[in-house]
């Protein structure tokens, strides 16, 4: 559905846009319908970046991003495009207008895409929404953003994206903003969705609850990919010492610390380690089917970043 | 006014309105900023009508201070100056609304569009701006005045209107620049919502006391350079304004000889009228944004 094809993104920085800034490099994967695929990195690391190009409000700088074949740039119509793919953002407060009640955020969309719709059904479907994302409605609608905390309106903005029935959503981290019942309630919505054909693709900076749910795992270093293949073999198998890094910082109940200490400069390059026949994408290597990794910075890696086994987040 | 333009069949807009009007009425400087505005209108509406002659007309003694006939007294040739007033608040009102009307709604046009789509247009505009801005005004509008020949208060807020602009332009750039980043715009985008609507009602809300504002300095600017014009003896061939009047009293050395009816009423004027508007536009900034609303 979704397909990622090398894309880049250079931003200018600098006082008279001299200096280049690579937020992403060379990324490259594919949403499914009624696939969870969870992008992971540090923060800095261009997911939200990566987000925004998806939903077409950064151009690409290279490479391309074809939703059903079609390049999303190339689109006849970016209103309809929107009626199949739709974000939540990372920041719930600042994507409301401050000037306006928070439930405008469902009037633009019926404006734009249901006027037709009575009144009162319409409203009826926004209370069947929030009371989804276990919001209540008498509770929110009509008041003011700065009256509502940032889980509820973040809330809002999953209710938003669902009353359009879309094929893809992009939830850049939409859930370090909940509290730990919401958050279930929220992962058990988006199950449901994607239990009826809605592709997912699932921002977050650290191994929340919401890569357990996830088909296929994609992990972003620097605006490049590290390492990317099913969720229960990059977890079971963590290749990149990067990857490595983010499982040690996950604090589990089966195991002790001590355990998770294995020093990763020991292991091998997943790239340069790997046999010639097994570099199968540009900078990965495959080690399992459907299981990638690139290089961890060793000194076979031209112009590579130095090691790593002191970074550990 | 920019009053909540959020119309929606949840919150149908005369509730809308209906709110906002309930705030705006309850807001002191507000109400205050308007009967203020509204009574120097009615005067410059109503006043010439109750008058039989004209503003420039010799009808009573010369120097006479203000008196139950001539209510501000009369010039060193004895016009009336009540007269002159509300004929001058006309032209002053007229040539504020038409000039810095027409400087707002260039200046938003530019501003708004050069921030918003940014790249090659915002330079391009921006190159524009900048060749009005450093344009002498003054005398592109003392030229344009005496080559033309033409002196009527339609044509000097023309001028006016043209040249005064460039400021507010970039003003409105450097924040619709800024509020462009924000998410909400991004929202509204991925709700299917098109620029020039993302532009009107997501975007100038935000900014509307700002844009009032700078009316209301666009709306001064316009009547301080028509009173200039005035000055040099380029002003309207007919008639009077607030700026005239000033003139002609310094000019007259009305203050040396004591005789303040002649320039207070005008100078009281002017500044009554911009500063009402300015209080305006304190209130208005309260009953805009919901957060100092509750204070
Ligand atoms: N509009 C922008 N202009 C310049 N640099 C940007 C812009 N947006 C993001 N960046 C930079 O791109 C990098 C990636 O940012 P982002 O995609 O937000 O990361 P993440 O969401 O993973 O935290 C960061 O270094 C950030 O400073
Ligand atoms: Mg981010």
């Amino acid at each position: 559905m979704l397909r990622l094809d090398d894309v880049s993104k250079v931003y200018r920085a600098g006082a008279f846009g001299g200096r280049e800034l690579r937020a992403v490099s060379g990324v490259s994967f594919d949403v499914n319908a009624g696939e969870v695929v969870s992008l992971i990195g540090e923060s800095g690391s261009g997911k939200s970046t990566l987000g925004r190009m998806i939903l077409r409000l950064t151009p690409v700088s290279s490479g391309a991003i074809t939703f059903d074949g079609t390049d999303i740039r190339a689109l006849r119509s970016p209103k309809a495009y929107y009626r199949q793919v739709q974000g939540v953002f990372q920041d719930p407060f600042s994507c409301y207008n401050p000037v306006f009640k928070a439930d405008r955020v469902f009037a633009m969309i019926k404006d734009e895409y249901f006027p037709r719709v009575a009144a009162a059904e319409w409203r009826e479907r926004v209370e069947g929404a929030l009371r989804g994302v276990r919001l209540d409605p008498g509770q929110v609608l009509g008041r003011y953003p700065h009256q509502l905390s940032g889980g509820q309106l973040q809330r809002m903005l999953i209710a938003r994206a669902v009353l359009l029935d879309i094929r893809l959503l992009v939830a850049d981290e939409i859930i370090s903003m909940l509290d730990a019942s919401t958050r279930i309630d929220v992962l058990n919505l988006l199950a449901d969705l994607r239990a009826g054909g809605l592709g997912i693709l699932f921002v977050t900076h650290d191994l929340s609850l919401g890569t357990y749910v996830s088909d296929r795992t994609v992990v972003l270093r620097h605006g490049s990919v590290v390492e990317t293949g099913p969720t229960d073999l990059v977890f079971a198998n963590p290749l990149h010492p990067y990857t490595r890094s983010l499982l040690a910082a996950v604090p589990r109940l089966h195991a002790r610390w001590d355990e998770e200490e294995a020093d990763p400069g020991e292991t091998p390059c997943p790239y340069h380690g790997s046999p010639e026949g097994a570099r199968t994408r540009p900078g990965l290597a495959e080690a399992e089917p459907g299981h990638f990794a690139a290089c961890s910075g060793c000194a076979e890696g031209a112009g590579a970043p130095r090691k790593l086994a002191k970074e550990k987040a | 006014m920019t009053t909540t333009p959020a119309v929606t069949e949840e919150t149908p807009v005369p509730a809308v309105r209906r709110e906002a009007l309930h705030f705006a009425l309850r807001n002191g400087k507000l109400v205050a900023g308007l009967v203020v505005v509204v009574v120097f209108l009615a005067a410059a509406v109503v006043g010439p009508m109750t008058i039989s002659y004209g503003p420039n007309d010799y009808v009573g003694p010369a120097m006479a201070a203000p008196s139950g006939e001539y209510w501000f007294g009369t010039t060193m040739f004895g016009q009336d100056v009540f007269a002159q007033f509300v004929y001058g608040l006309r032209s002053t009102f007229l040539v504020g609304v038409l000039g810095g009307g027409l400087a707002a709604l260039i200046g938003m046009a530019v501003g708004f569009t050069a921030g918003y789509r940014g790249g090659l247009v915002d330079e391009v505009l921006n190159m524009i701006t900048n060749i009005v801005l450093v344009l002498p005004a003054l005398v592109v509008l003392l030229v344009a005045n005496a080559y033309l020949g033409v002196r009527s208060i339609g044509v000097q807020a023309l001028f006016i209107g043209l040249t005064s602009w460039p400021w507010a332009a970039r003003a409105i750039r450097a924040q619709t620049f800024s509020l462009r980043s924000r998410d909400f715009v991004d929202l509204a985008r991925l709700s299917g919502v098109r620029t020039p609507r993302i532009i009107v009602r997501e975007i100038a809300p935000n900014m509307s006391s700002y844009l009032f504002m700078t009316f209301i300095l666009l709306f001064g600017g316009a009547v301080l350079v028509a009173a200039s014009l005035d000055f040099i003896g380029l002003g309207p061939t007919q008639g009077v304004s607030l700026g005239l009047m000033l003139n002609n009293a310094a000019r007259w050395s009305a203050l040396q000889l004591g005789m303040w009816w002649w320039f207070v009423p005008p100078g009281a004027g002017i500044t009554a009228v911009v500063g009402a508007l300015y209080v305006m536009n304190v209130g208005l900034d309260e009953v805009f944004n919901p957060k100092l609303r509750e204070m």
